[in-house]
């Protein structure tokens, strides 16, 4: 029976995450995007939480999904940077590198059926040539490459918007001013995410994470003034 | 030694009747057997020299490492054999991880070397297992400042302004007392460690020998380093010139 002395119960849901998180690979790095939001259900509770980090100097992640699980996650790859920085053989480890480990951490917890409950977002450039790379893995192990990935509600919302903006030549300025578009409307459209975002950006110079940032917005039509909608007039 | 060779230098739990442990003193004999190395801690981090004695002309350069690092801000040179001295350094990065896993945050020098002194000290205790032939040198620098450990074949720690292990230690160790340390920087230090152990290498016995340097020092942002080539190869050059107008003087007063 359940909760019997034998069974175990896993991680069956997430309760504290964080929404969508988009990724734009350009000719000359990769772009990353996601709000500072982490949610306790539908109530905004962290307002001010990094859903991104700096991996190493070629390499960001962004998550989205369960903060708990992401923490971990987080830990094991700094400890895994350690062991890098004390290999001390100028050896940088590549983008890829950290991507198939992250695929093997995901797969291996939903094998013994207990899911990191994250889709984690990999962007970088490879040392050598500085061309991008840009990779994703799920709470089921499942990964692959792509010239633009979003998770959650922006695989409905930004990835159309994306793959608009998309061109092999793009630069990295240019995909900045896409990835603040695109999560400008995550930002008019999801309800569980915020108007202070973070863009990550690695180049061949390094990875940079900005500090987090309010977009701007404008809410100024017509049918959203006060009194323009029937409904607007109150019966109480 | 007036024991030796009467049955109490078998095994590391037997004391002698004087109440010496010779398997241990053995051990630290295997530190002696190696190049020296030499630490010195300065107003602004830590620099360790070792003198990498070749062991073969073939020998690739780089090969062998004796300076390793097991944080970001903690570096260990070895001195005597180097896989047992390979063996402290995974046990540190163990340790480091581990007080990482627990504390969430980076483990101080303080606790690390205690933690690799205890596991030194171990192996002197059962017969069934051989001590460590080898001392580590640590360079750390967190909130405590900068600080310069050794840890012995004993299981033997101690906090050092500077320090010297490995064949020529008495002589190393007369050199690094004529230094200021509390003024010294660490860009000096390297120049000064470098003429140490040049001044102390013995020629006629080992002709090729590498200088490994490591910094935990604001220069390097407090984190564990290799000290650029550039600047060992300038420190070691100039230490080599400056002994041989030495050597040719005193050739000059014999003559």
């Amino acid at each position: 029976m359940f909760g019997g002395q034998d069974s175990k119960q896993h991680t069956v849901q997430p309760y504290v995450t964080g929404t969508s998180v988009i990724g734009l690979k350009c000719a000359d790095g990769v772009v990353l995007g996601a709000d500072t939001l982490v949610s306790y259900g539908s109530l905004a509770k962290n307002r001010k939480t990094s859903r991104l980090m700096t991996v190493s100097n070629h390499c960001s992640l962004g998550f989205s999904g369960e903060y708990s699980d992401f923490q971990e996650i987080k830990s094991t790859l700094e400890e895994l940077m350690i062991s890098e920085y004390c290999m001390a053989d100028n050896i940088p480890m590549q983008p890829r590198a950290i991507h198939q480990y992250l695929a093997r951490v995901m797969y291996e917890a939903r094998n013994k059926q207990d899911p990191l409950y994250n889709q984690l977002v990999i962007g970088g450039v490879l040392p050598a040539t500085g061309e991008g790379y840009l990779g994703l893995v799920d709470l089921l192990g499942t990964n692959y490459e792509s010239e633009m990935i979003a998770t959650g509600y922006g695989t409905y919302i930004a990835l159309p918007l994306l793959r608009k903006a998309y061109r092999p030549d793009i630069t990295v300025a240019e995909g900045r001013k896409v990835i603040e578009d695109c999560l400008r409307v995550l930002y008019y459209r999801d309800a569980r995410s915020i108007d202070t975002v973070q863009i990550s950006t690695v180049t061949k110079e390094g990875a940079e994470t900005t500090e987090p940032f309010k977009l701007e917005t404008s809410w100024d039509f017509k049918k959203f003034k006060a009194g323009s909608r029937l409904i607007d007039e109150s019966t109480w | 030694m007036t024991s030796i060779g009467t049955g109490y230098d078998l095994s590391s739990s037997t004391f002698s009747p004087e109440g010496r442990v010779f398997q241990t003193e053995y051990a630290m004999k295997s530190v002696e057997n190696s190049g020296t190395a030499v630490g010195a801690r300065c107003s602004d981090g830590v620099v360790i020299a070792v003198e990498k004695v070749y062991h073969s002309r073939m020998m690739m350069k780089g090969s062998l490492r004796r300076v390793h690092f097991v944080e970001k801000h903690i570096g260990v040179g070895i001195a005597g054999l180097l896989p047992d001295g390979r063996q402290m350094v995974s046990k540190c990065r163990e340790e480091a991880t581990q007080y990482r896993e627990v504390y969430g945050e980076p483990v101080p020098g303080r606790v690390l070397v205690d933690r690799l002194a205890r596991f030194t000290h171990l192996y002197t205790l059962y017969w069934h297992v051989r001590s460590f032939g080898c001392s580590a040198l640590v360079a750390a620098y967190d909130a405590e400042g900068p600080q310069l450990y050794m840890v012995e074949p004993s299981g033997m720690l101690m906090r050092y302004n500077a320090c010297a292990t490995g064949k020529a230690k008495q002589q190393a160790k007369t050199e690094l007392e004529k230094l200021k340390l509390g003024e010294l920087t660490c860009r000096e230090a390297v120049t000064e460690l470098a003429k140490t152990i040049v001044n102390v290498h013995d020629s006629t016995k080992d002709k090729l020998y590498e200088l490994e340097m490591l910094w935990v020092c604001e220069e390097s942002g407090r984190t564990a380093q290799f000290v650029p080539q550039e600047l060992i190869d300038e420190a070691r050059k100039a230490a080599e010139d400056e002994k041989d107008r030495e050597d040719d003087d005193d050739d000059m007063d014999d003559a």
